[in-house]
């Protein structure tokens, strides 16, 4: 089962003709991922080769999956550019677009977020400014490493793409289900409710590891919706707690403003809804193993 | 990025918004011609990015010209909360003021739209006035497609319950702080207060404006809005080199891939300096995913230079970028420091995982450098790390 990605996913890339797109398209097929296309209108009608397979170019979104059926685009292009990609992705109604581009403007993202309820939330968003998500042994869509875990029974969800790699590695000899990338921009499109909901509902998950960090009330309003709808066990990771107030520490949204977005105040939001929350991240892996083993 | 007032008050007046005239000074003695220049009298107003500032004595009625040089060399130089004062602002005297008022646009990020808040008991801290008297803050989300047009504004105007005698008037500033909010890819725009003087106007008398540091590749004028002067001079040189690095108050100089990485670096250095006399992270330093030789380098030569700094721990986790890469990056980065005559002279505690983690662990032990460390975990790394620093403190 899984979440959000299967291998039946037809996935689209969005940029794949630059530099990251094919550099990222060659190890998304390397890792079994179904690409069965890329978009860019000045380039229509050719294909590009990787390593023997060789992947079409289609004008648009639309014309991508009126051809191929794809369900899924993942987006590379620059971040002038990106709004109007992912407004694109919304009209021609892919259920799932993957934003991996970093650095847009935060205007730009709150129109295209406006933009996608407006055409009634046809398509997932996830990210920007995100790893992707991957569903070991079936698909991967972004940058997330293929082989460093394999799959299994654990849910993962994290704003941060490294702390996402380091989680998967630190369990790879449990395994996941799918570990989705949200991203650390201060407006996402998924968020740690949309996913740990998923997660809820996935047959194939028994364990949910949501990794969070400073900025925002993200982790605060999860830690309520997991009171109410959580069943599964989940264990938890906030990273910040010695970072300044008014400093932006990486990512767009990782910033404490005042006494609000603290880690310690996430921490505790979890921990009063039951989550385990580990103080490091290898701890927080010790944690789901004991839960696992019972 | 926060701005000045001046700064605020610059881009208010672009789009129209009616503010005071006012300069922006940095010697006291150009306060006198400011002053003769607003008709001999002024409002001398010290620049810091920081609330509070009228209390601490950093704003001065100025009746005379003289008065106003007093007043700004009493104010240059001041501390206000931490804050040096390096600029001030001679600012026009406001006309007799009969009400405050506060308005404001921001980012809405749990609704993840626009935020309209307005207030007819404006002057004061606007948390305070949420705070005791919820029912006179009026919230309103704002379509980031739809915008505030004039209707919008007057849907703001309602429900904050403006008086029906300013009603048009602050709709129509509403409406050209929309503007500012816009296109100046702002993340917040506030004024309080919004003044209505004895005429009947309304003057947006004073104001903070945030702005996007991702949206600067359309505006090229932000990096003229940028406050070089009070950056730290190891920030300065990082932002030179494109590194993402924020120094912090510690001894263990930090680098890692991955912003969240190095987030959770920090607080893991921080645990193990409570054993360790209380050793904490010198500073916050991402060099990305690629982690090449020549980031690795820069990151090491900012980090080194930083006479705070007595052990570096080095966090890499390989995802993309294989740890043998890494590794050689590592060992490059020394060699180059070497080379541009940089002694490196502060022990480095080295934790490498994640793919090919054997190979690049390998590479590390065959260039055995004397000040090189490795440890595997990064528990473990953090200890060793702090345990160093605490030593040479």
């Amino acid at each position: 089962m899984a979440i959000f990605l299967t291998k039946e996913s037809k996935v689209i890339v969005q940029g794949m003709t630059g530099s990251e797109g094919q550099k990222h398209t060659k190890r998304m097929l390397a890792s079994g991922t179904n690409i069965v296309g890329g978009v860019n209108p000045r380039k229509a009608g050719t294909s590009v080769d990787f390593d023997g397979t060789e992947i079409p170019v289609f004008g648009s979104v639309k014309e991508a999956i009126e051809k191929t059926g794809a369900d899924v685009t993942v987006i590379f292009v620059p971040e002038k550019f990106t709004k109007d990609a992912v407004v694109e992705a919304i009209d021609a109604e892919i259920p799932l677009a993957v934003v991996i581009t970093e650095g847009i403007a935060v205007h730009d993202t709150a129109a295209f977020w406006a933009y996608a309820g407006k055409k009634g939330n046809k398509t997932r968003i996830i990210g920007p400014n995100c790893p992707g998500l991957i569903t070991p042994g079936q698909s991967n869509a972004g940058i997330i490493p293929a082989d460093i875990t394999k799959p299994g029974r654990i849910g993962l969800v994290s704003k941060s793409g490294t702390l996402t790699y380091q989680m998967m590695y630190e369990l790879r000899d449990i395994g996941f289900s799918t570990c989705v990338g949200i991203g650390g921009d201060p407006i996402i499109g998924t968020t740690h409710i949309d996913a740990l909901k998923a997660f809820q509902d996935d047959p194939d998950t028994d364990l949910i590891v949501m990794i969070g960090e400073i900025g925002g009330d993200a982790e605060e309003r999860a830690a309520a919706f997991i009171k109410e709808n959580v069943t599964k066990p989940v264990v938890g990771y906030v990273a910040g707690f010695t970072a300044p107030e008014g400093k932006t520490m990486g990512h767009a949204g990782a910033i404490v403003s005042g006494s609000s977005g603290t880690a310690q105040a996430k921490k505790e939001a979890l921990e009063a809804a039951g989550v385990k929350v580990g103080k490091t991240p290898t701890e927080t892996a010790k944690l789901a193993r004991e839960i696992l083993a019972g | 990025m926060d701005l000045f007032e001046y700064q605020a008050r610059d881009l208010f007046a672009k789009h129209d918004v009616p503010v005071l005239a006012g300069e922006v000074i940095d010697t006291p003695e150009a306060a006198r011609a400011a002053t003769e220049r607003l008709g001999g009298k002024s409002v001398v107003k010290a620049q810091v990015k920081v609330g509070g500032r009228g209390k601490a004595g950093g704003v001065k009625l100025a009746a005379t010209p003289d008065e106003a040089v007093e007043h700004a060399t009493n104010i240059l130089g001041m501390d206000i909360k931490g804050h040096t004062v390096h600029k001030v602002m001679i600012a026009e005297t406001a006309p007799e003021i009969v009400e405050e008022y506060y308005v404001s646009f921001l980012l809405d990020r749990a609704n993840r739209t626009f935020l309209s808040i307005a207030s007819v008991e404006g002057g004061m801290e606007i948390e305070e006035v949420a705070a005791s008297r919820p029912e006179a803050v009026a919230k309103i989300a704002i379509d980031a497609i739809d915008g505030v047009d004039r209707a919008k504004a007057q849907e703001i105007v309602a429900a904050a319950k403006f008086p029906a005698d300013v009603a048009d008037k602050v709709a129509d500033v509403l409406v050209k702080l929309w503007d500012v909010f816009i296109k100046e890819d702002a993340l917040l725009v506030e004024v309080n207060p919004l003044a209505k003087v004895a005429s009947g106007d309304v003057i947006a008398l004073d104001g903070k404006v945030s702005l996007d540091d991702n949206a600067e590749f359309r505006h090229p004028e932000f990096e003229e809005l940028r406050d070089k002067a009070a950056a730290n001079p190891l920030e300065a040189a990082a932002k030179e080199k494109n590194l993402n690095y924020v120094k912090l108050d510690g001894e263990v100089g930090i680098i890692g891939n991955g912003a969240g990485l190095v987030m959770s670096t920090l607080d893991v250095v921080a645990y193990a300096g409570e054993a360790h006399n209380g050793v904490k992270p010198a500073n916050f330093l991402d060099i990305g995913g690629g982690a090449s030789a020549e980031v690795m380098a820069n990151g090491l030569e900012i980090i080194l230079g930083d006479p705070d700094v007595k052990s570096v721990f080095v966090n890499v986790f390989g995802g993309i970028t294989a740890c043998d890469a890494v590794a050689n990056g590592i060992v490059q980065a020394l060699e180059l420091l070497e080379s541009r005559g940089e002694e490196v002279t502060k022990p480095l505690v080295v934790r490498l995982d994640g793919n090919n983690a054997e190979l690049g662990r390998k590479i590390l032990d065959d260039r055995n450098h004397p000040l090189v460390q490795r440890v595997d975990t990064m528990d473990g790394a953090a200890d060793k790390a702090a345990e160093l620093a605490a030593a040479a403190k």
